[in-house]
């Protein structure tokens, strides 16, 4: 045995990084433009030649959207995880455990209250590299803390979904946060409160078929995917090719379904104009 | 001819048995009545052993079972002058929800449930018991008017989920089913519901929203069909079996989850070998349950059903 025969060869991972050596340059998916990586950061993962959105993570959007970037996260109640004992080819709370230990947070959905233009604003924003920031028990659970926290606050509540829709995991008590994130909407609209929601890529399942739809307002951010059923589902149904653009923001717009198409650049601005209109409370002046 | 389940196959042998037995002593007038009756008590042992330990799948194909009593054999019986009406008023009439007001027990109610049909043309017809919104357009619509004039609502679930088409996306099937939630969460007067087959996810919870939900015996109620699930977690629809075993989609499951407020037993053999009595057990139930929630004077349903689904999950 020599060097040359005991050679281990390093194993080629994926030939994606091939592409991309040390995460330098990004290749926009839509218009397959090379983009400068620190470009795309400081242009909040916007492709500079076609627009295109990139998924973004809930630290950004919160740090972006809020006044100087300023907001106090809330403590959700935490909730027995695993009532169904779930388990398929791995058990669902080590499943859980993982993405937890992963990313440090507790579940798919973050709550936090600031000011945007002055007015105070309680936001409840879907992690989706949460499990796909799917709904379970949790998930309802902070949607109900964010309402109660905003009607507290006479504040308005934003809900910025990016989900694949209901946790399977959990099974029938998943389906029924469908209903309790409508009463979760209920109580702000009942106190009065405009209720916002903005629609990121992507919205789909029983999380679009709940509290998703009931905005006062309803944003999107472009080119993200919005639905009921999943593409492939519906493919499969009915067994032809989809049209182009099904199920982007701009597809849902031209059906009556969502108010604003907003740049992501743009968001922060419209949800104070928003505001500005609807939000009679006023913290700083 | 009826038709039989996989797992009901030794039953289904055994009948058939008895049937051609019957007919040879009708016809040569020989007497193996003994032999028959210990074939038929042979029959029920064999049908009792299979139904009393039914696997989450197996009763997912009960649920399914193409001669169970579906919505139209329960209005026939229980609400025989239904005044169907139609309509979501913005675009069409969808047949996989159907409604209208009717007399039960000297009460004026309104009724509102999936049909899935029963032959080739209503299935069709009814779209297989899976709506487009213009269904939960008219659920609402129905519901509104039931508000209104002070009618409890008894909604009868039984669908495979909320139709997955094209159209059914750009008239916006989201925003239809979370609405119809929205306003059973808001009605101030009573709402019943009983999951008679199969509850499919938010198809069925957009009727289902209720001050009392109950299910048949052998009934699913899921937010995913054991299908779907495997050909996610498992990849692969071969897992079903598993799936719909993990989902606890069943009656007893749903009501030790506390998700649900009672379970309505069904004849032996299930619903399709006795739909008449089946469909009485579900009238008493709901008539039991109406005057229980008029009598104990409920002044604020509305209250009611929104700390019923707030306690959900509590608890575990």
């Amino acid at each position: 045995m020599s060097w040359l025969t005991n050679f281990v060869r390093p194993k080629i991972q994926s030939a994606k990084k091939i592409e991309t050596p040390d995460n330098l340059w990004d290749k926009c998916p839509s218009c397959k433009q090379m983009v400068f990586h620190r470009d795309l950061q400081s242009n909040l993962f916007v492709c500079p030649a076609c627009q295109y959105h990139w998924r973004i993570g809930f630290k950004l959007r919160l740090e972006k959207l809020f006044d100087q970037g300023q907001y106090q996260r809330k403590s959700l109640p935490k909730f027995e995880a695993d009532p169904l004992k779930f388990r398929d080819q791995k058990k669902y709370a080590d499943r859980l455990k993982e993405y937890q230990t992963k990313s440090g947070e507790n579940d798919a959905l973050v709550v936090a209250e600031g000011t945007v233009g002055g007015h105070r604003l309680v936001v409840a924003i879907f992690n989706f590299s949460f499990m796909g920031g799917s709904m379970g028990i949790a998930v309802g659970e902070g949607l109900l803390a964010a309402a109660d926290a905003a009607v507290a606050s006479k504040a308005a509540l934003l809900a910025i979904p990016a989900s694949g829709g209901a946790r399977m995991q959990e099974g029938i008590l998943s389906l029924m946060q469908m209903p309790r994130s409508v009463i979760a909407v209920e109580k702000v609209k009942n106190a009065g409160l405009p209720y916002l929601v903005l629609l990121t890529d992507p919205t789909t399942g029983g999380v679009s078929a709940s509290f998703a739809m009931l905005g006062d307002i309803t944003m999107a951010e472009p080119g993200s995917i919005i639905g009921f059923a999943g593409a492939r589902v519906i493919e499969e149904t009915i067994r032809e090719k989809l049209p182009e653009g099904f199920q982007r923001a701009e597809y849902l717009q031209e059906h009556g379904m969502v108010d604003l198409v907003v740049h992501r650049h743009e968001i922060p601005k419209t949800v104070a104009k928003i505001l500005s209109h609807l939000n009679p409370v006023r913290t700083t002046e | 001819m009826p038709i039989f389940l996989d797992f009901e196959k030794p039953i289904a042998e055994l009948e058939e048995k008895i049937a051609e037995l019957q007919q040879l002593s009708g016809n040569n007038g020989v007497s193996i009545a003994d032999e028959v009756r210990k074939l038929q008590l042979k029959a029920e042992k064999m049908l009792k052993q299979t139904y009393g330990k039914l696997t989450a799948w197996q009763k997912t194909q009960v649920a399914r079972h193409p001669e169970r009593p579906h919505l139209k054999d329960y209005c026939k019986i229980l609400f025989p002058d239904l005044l169907p009406l139609a309509g979501d008023r913005y675009f069409g009439e969808d047949q996989a929800i159907i409604g209208g007001i009717a007399t039960f027990h000297e009460r004026s109610v309104m009724i509102i449930g999936h049909e899935k049909g029963s032959d080739t043309s209503s299935r069709m017809r009814h779209n297989f018991g899976m709506a487009l919104p213009e269904g939960y357009r008219k659920a609402r619509r129905l519901m509104e008017m039931a508000d209104r004039f002070g009618l409890p609502i008894i909604t009868l679930v039984d669908t495979p989920g909320a139709y997955p088409g094209v159209e059914a996306e750009a008239r916006g099937q989201a925003e239809a089913i979370a609405k119809s939630i929205e306003t059973c969460l808001r009605l101030r007067v009573p709402i019943i519901s009983v999951v008679i087959g199969e509850g499919g996810s938010g198809g069925a919870i957009a009727l289902a929203s209720a001050n009392k939900v109950f299910m048949l015996e052998n009934a699913i109620y899921s937010v995913i069909s054991p299908e779907g699930c495997a050909s996610i977690l498992w990849r692969s629809a071969n897992y079903s079996k598993e799936a719909a075993e993990a989902l606890k989609l069943t009656a007893d499951d749903l009501l030790q989850l506390r998700v649900i407020d009672g379970i309505i037993p069904e004849p032996l053999g299930g619903a399709h070998r006795q739909p008449e009595q089946t469909i009485q057990s579900v009238g008493q139930m709901l008539q039991k349950t109406l005057d229980e929630l008029y009598t104990k004077s409920l002044s604020n349903y509305q209250e009611h059903r929104q700390k019923k689904f707030l306690a959900i999950g509590h608890g575990f």
